[in-house]
């Protein structure tokens, strides 16, 4: 199982990486594996904000929909826009290229509840 | 929990294992959509050993099975198989199964794993023929090859020419171990079905030899995942999804496996009255064309109230659009209706199609 260790969790299995202020959210390899494939992700293409520990959209795999719940709170800057013609990115590339949104992240202090690698890992039972 | 014959074959190759119907079952072993593709598009091996085994033996064999089940057996010559469900006196039925006619005096039923212990019962307290019934689920394995190369896959591993019907079998030698094969699957495909006994041993031969015979064909192992997902899109039902205890055959959509008049059979009498009456609702297929994903449970809205709910639902891998299967009521029933089911709050359009949702 993949965590790297210069990312930022939450315990609903999303991961933020910062760089500056701003923040880049995907969701884990764990979440990925657990979910299966990777049908389609709904997030709102005019999302503006999101709102820590509140739901942004939603991932629909084969087996189950989860929910996707921010990391902080922030401005959305982006959506990537090449999950909407090729979603498995999620599962094939979780830490890269099957990236969800990225916000300008509003309040720093959010991160320092969040998990590192470590606390992720035992989170995860790994 | 259980472990079929296959489960190291399953835990070697990495597979995502869970519990189903008490056994540890591979779910997916990489990709539940490119399993599912490879069985439309090649060749792909199911274990599901999890299903269950019951033998009929006795003078009046036939007479049992023509009581329990709704289809007619009495149709059916040695050797040949036929898709049938057993009901309750009220028409709500026990469980979907297929009967295999080994002699007059002798036949094979297969029945879904989550409800053997209760079909069991079921058979031995409606057993007026005094016949034997031999539960011999834990015996046997089963392996299924599906797909359009599967007959070209087995034909190399099997000692006779698979010169089969649709729903016929024979006894033949897989890989050297003693089988029942039959052209039978839950896929839609071309298909095989393999019971043979011999435990891991025998498991790993087959196996292995039909791996190998295949791999030029990209033979694909493929999980309960993609099974779900390949009988949802042929329109097939799922036991304790699509049909239970509290629906009927008729509105099931089964009326053609339901042979009123065949003679007595358990659940007749409510049956006919059903198709006498008409049904209230009735088992369709849905289509959306927009991005969604429907599934068991949700509900089905239609003119500001709730119509129905879903039974089954998916995005089917083939059409790459959302597909589901549910009850609704009779006056919706027709194809071309367009109602809404209900996706988190929000109402998203389908229209009601014939099944199945893929023309073979």
């Amino acid at each position: 199982m993949n965590v790297p260790a210069e990312l930022k969790y939450t315990k609903d299995h999303e991961w933020i990486k910062i760089e500056g202020n701003v923040g880049t959210i995907g969701v884990t390899d764990y979440a990925q594996g657990e979910l299966g494939d990777v049908v389609f992700v709904d997030i709102d293409e005019d999302l503006e904000e999101i709102v820590k520990e509140e739901a942004f959209g939603t991932i629909e795999a084969v087996k189950t929909v989860s929910d996707l719940y921010a990391p902080c709170n922030g401005k959305v800057v982006e959506i990537n826009e090449k999950l909407a013609d090729d979603s498995q990115l999620v599962n094939t590339d979780p830490y890269g290229d099957g990236w969800l949104i990225k916000v300008e992240i509003a309040d720093m202090s959010h991160l320092d509840e969040l998990l590192d690698a470590d606390a992720y890992k035992e989170h995860i039972g790994q | 929990m259980k472990k079929t014959a296959f489960y190291e074959v399953h835990k070697s190759l990495g597979a995502k294992l869970v519990d189903f119907a008490g056994y540890e079952m591979p779910v997916q072993y990489s990709s539940m959509i490119q399993e599912h593709k490879a069985v439309r598009e090649s060749v792909g091996l199911f274990d599901v050993s999890h299903m269950g085994e019951v033998f009929v033996e006795g003078e009046k064999a036939l007479d049992f099975v023509q009581h329990i089940t709704v289809n007619n057996a009495a149709k059916l010559v040695d050797g040949q198989v036929q898709y049938s469900a057993m009901c309750y006196e009220d028409g709500g039925i026990v469980d979907d199964l297929l009967v295999y006619k080994i002699s007059d005096n002798k036949f094979m039923l297969v029945v879904n794993a989550s409800n053997k212990d209760k079909d069991f019962a079921w058979m031995q307290k409606n057993n007026k023929f005094d016949v034997e019934l031999r539960d011999e689920s834990d015996d046997y394995s089963l392996l299924a090859v599906q797909g359009p190369n599967s007959q070209k896959v087995l034909q190399e591993v099997c000692d006779k020419e698979l010169d089969l019907g649709y729903y016929y079998f024979f006894n033949a030698k897989v890989a050297g171990v003693d089988a029942i094969v039959s052209r039978t699957g839950y896929t839609g495909e071309l298909g095989f079905e393999i019971y043979f006994k011999g435990g891991v041993k025998a498991a790993e031969a087959i196996w292995y030899a039909l791996v190998e015979s295949g791999a030029d064909l990209n033979i694909t192992p493929c999980g309960l995942g993609s099974r779900d997902s390949l009988r949802l899109e042929m329109g097939m039902c799922l036991y304790g999804n699509d049909i239970d205890q509290t629906t009927n055959t008729i509105e099931a959509g089964l009326k053609w496996i339901t042979k009123l008049k065949k003679g007595d059979f358990i659940g007749r009498e409510a049956l006919v009255k059903v198709n006498e009456q008409g049904i209230t609702r009735k088992l369709v297929g849905m289509v959306a064309d927009k991005k969604a994903f429907p599934r068991h449970g949700y509900e089905i809205h239609a003119d500001g109230k709730k119509i129905g709910d879903v039974t089954s639902g998916t995005v089917s891998p083939i059409l790459e659009k959302p597909i589901a299967m549910g009850y609704v009521l009779a006056e919706y029933a027709e194809p071309g209706k367009n109602v809404n089911i209900m996706i988190r709050g929000k109402e998203v359009q389908v229209e009601v199609i014939k099944l199945p949702f893929i023309k073979k």
